[in-house]
Parts: C-alpha cells; sequence; structure tokens
C-alpha cells in the first residue's frame, strides 16, 4: 500500500468520505445563508448580531469553516501531490496549507464567539 | 488521393529529441486502409519506422498509438474517422519512449501486477473444477475482454502524474474482474490493497479512458464499483 502521511485522513476511503461529507455541509450552509439574505427585510447591524447571536448558527458557521479547512487540505494535498514533483517543494507547500487552513479554523471560532 | 502524415520519430541512441517526420502516401480514390496497414506501407518506404504490431485484427493490444490526438488501435482505426488534412501519429502519452511509436511498457505492467490479476481460491480444491452459475459469470462480461492494449490508462491524466502509484483505468478493470468473481476467496485482501489515497482513488472521473477504449470496456463504471465495494466495507 502506498503511505501518505500528510494527507488527512489515513486511507483513500476516508479521505473521499470526508471531501463528500465537508461539500454537503458546505452546500447547506451557502443555501441557508442565501435564504436568509433573500428573506430577511434588511441587512443591518441587529439582523446579522442576533443570527450570530444563536448557540446554535455559531455552531452551524464553525461547522463550515471546519468543513472548508479540511475539504482545502485535501483538496490541496490531492493538486500538489499531481503537480508538486520535488518533495522539498511539495513538503512546505503542504505544511503551509495545513497550517493555514488551522489557523483560520481557530481565528474562526475566536470570531464567532466572540459575538 | 495523396494522404499526408506526420509521424513521431525518436531514437535515443542517434536524436537529442524527438522530431515529427512528414510522410505522403498514395491512396486509391474511394478506397479505405486501416492507420496500420498505412504505416506498414510508410515502412516500406522508409524501413527504419518503428512500430509495435501483430494480430492487425484488434485483438493482441501491442499496437496502440496516439492518432490525431485520440489513443486507439492502429489496426482497427480507419483512415477516414481521422479528420483534418494530416493525419498525426504518436506513441502513446506519458510512458518512456523506446524508439519512434515503440514505446516502454513496464510501468503500466506494474500496475498490473499489482492488483494480483488472476484467480486466488483457498477453499478445498474441488474434485474437477470451480464452478460459476450463469449469472456470476455473467458479471465478469465488459471485464474479462480487456486486452491490455495501455489505450486507456496513458489518457489518463491521473496515471500521467502519478503512474507509480495510480493503478490507472485497466489495472482497475482486471482488480474489479477479480473482485467480483464468485469463484475468489480474496476479496477482503484485494479491497484492503486498494484502500490509500491514490490506488483507486487518484480517478477523478475524467472518462477518457471510456472515450478511447477500443474494445467498448467501461474502466470508469468498474472504478465506480470498487469504491461502493470500498464503501459497503468500510463503513
Ligand atoms: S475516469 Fe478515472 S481512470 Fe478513467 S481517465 Fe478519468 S481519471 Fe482516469
Ligand atoms: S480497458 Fe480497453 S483501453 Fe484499457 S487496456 Fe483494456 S482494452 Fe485497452
Ligand atoms: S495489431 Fe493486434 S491489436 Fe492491433
Amino acid at each position: 500500500m502506498v503511505t501518505s502521511a500528510t494527507s488527512l485522513g489515513r486511507s483513500g476511503l476516508h479521505d473521499w468520505i470526508i471531501q463528500r461529507v465537508t461539500a454537503v455541509v458546505l452546500a447547506a450552509y451557502v443555501i441557508y445563508l442565501t435564504g436568509f439574505l433573500f428573506s430577511a427585510d434588511a441587512i443591518e447591524y441587529n439582523v446579522w448580531r442576533s443570527l450570530f447571536g444563536q448557540v446554535w448558527f455559531k455552531i452551524f458557521s464553525l461547522l463550515a469553516i471546519a468543513s472548508i479547512c479540511f475539504h482545502a487540505w485535501i483538496g490541496m494535498w490531492i493538486v500538489s501531490t499531481d503537480y508538486i514533483k520535488p518533495t522539498g517543494l511539495r513538503m512546505v507547500f503542504q505544511v503551509f496549507v495545513i497550517l493555514f487552513c488551522l489557523a483560520c479554523l481557530i481565528w474562526g471560532a475566536q470570531i464567532l464567539w466572540s459575538v | 488521393m495523396k494522404m499526408k502524415f506526420s509521424i513521431y520519430r525518436y531514437n535515443p541512441d542517434t536524436d537529442k529529441k524527438p522530431r515529427m517526420q512528414d510522410y505522403e502516401l498514395e491512396i486509391e480514390e474511394g478506397s479505405d486502409m486501416m492507420v496500420l496497414d498505412a504505416l506498414l506501407a510508410l515502412k516500406d518506404q522508409d524501413p527504419t519506422l518503428s512500430f509495435r504490431r501483430s494480430c492487425r485484427e484488434g485483438v493482441c493490444g501491442s499496437d496502440g498509438v496516439n492518432m490525431n490526438g485520440k489513443n486507439g488501435l492502429a489496426c482497427i482505426t480507419p483512415l477516414s474517422d481521422l479528420k483534418g488534412s494530416k493525419v498525426v501519429i504518436r506513441p502513446l502519452p506519458g510512458l518512456p519512449v523506446i524508439r519512434d511509436l515503440v514505446v516502454d511498457m513496464a510501468q503500466f505492467y506494474r500496475q498490473y501486477e499489482k492488483v494480483r490479476p488472476y484467480l486466488i481460491n483457498n477453499d478445498e480444491p474441488p474434485a474437477r473444477e470451480h464452478l460459476q452459475s450463469p449469472k456470476d459469470r455473467a458479471k465478469l462480461d465488459g471485464l474479462y475482454e480487456c486486452i491490455l492494449c495501455a489505450c486507456c490508462s496513458t489518457s489518463c491524466p491521473s496515471f500521467w502524474w502519478n503512474p507509480d502509484k495510480f493503478v490507472g483505468p485497466s489495472g482497475l478493470l482486471q482488480a474489479y474482474r477479480f473482485l467480483i468473481d464468485s469463484r475468489d476467496t480474496e476479496t477482503q485482501s484485494r479491497l484492503a490493497d486498494l484502500d490509500d489515497a491514490y490506488s483507486v482513488f487518484r480517478c477523478r472521473g475524467i472518462m477518457n479512458c471510456v472515450d478511447v477504449c477500443p474494445k467498448g470496456l467501461n474502466p470508469t463504471q468498474a472504478i465506480g464499483h470498487i469504491r461502493s465495494m470500498l464503501l459497503q466495507q468500510g463503513v
């Protein structure tokens, strides 16, 4: 079996499932948010704040951010293993993507819970 | 009617890099011929032109080449199928060229070997033979016909980028042929061998393989079945 130390999942199937599930979460989030934007009378501070003030929406948003991170991690890992052949460069790119994703996740959580 | 050809020429012993060479062939008005026959006629003009062929009827799989940008078997591709003023013939893409249209298939065969393309049955051997119901036998249709011509794998971008790790459409079609065989008892270990990030999952459903297979087989579908088998087992 071919090993893949920097991929997110431990197997091809694992990565594949994560990729599908995160895509569904993202689709749900985008659809919900679009619906909200169109149904709200006016998008102003109070409306926005009350939406993000609800715990369930914070969780939903955090799930969406996590989904983007994991989706990007897997996607960029695949792209890098297709197109970046020098091992050193590939490694640097992958580590950068992983750290960037994790940083976004933490930062996102911090923003969401500061509301 | 004069027909124009442009053919990839490369002899690693004497040439620094590959080049395209132009040829012309007189073809009787209103008649047609297979690309292989044209190549043989051109070889009469220029005996240094090299290519592989054997059965000349789409059975052996040795004359896979790239004709006007699409992989196929020269022996069953009529010249009239190739559009344009010139027929451009190149070796199968993505494999090392040994000479002219002859490619080194080692990488392709290595992937084939990996899937253990033979029946494994660890049960007590039967007195005469392993029997199979007509219904189970029918599951092998569309799989066993593969002639290993490599037209599919060498048209697959995923195979170009990772020929050492991605099994490729041809190998995966063979893998499924033994996964689905009712007489094979190694289904679990076969599946375990395929569950890494490359072997199966590097298939991105581009479907070039289906487009070029001269036997009309559908590797993408077989790959989908393998994925479902992995899913059923892993969830
Ligand atoms: S469907 Fe999969 S195997 Fe076939 S050409 Fe596309 S990526 Fe390759
Ligand atoms: S699946 Fe078709 S194209 Fe691929 S090796 Fe077999 S016969 Fe050739
Ligand atoms: S020569 Fe055998 S397949 Fe074309």
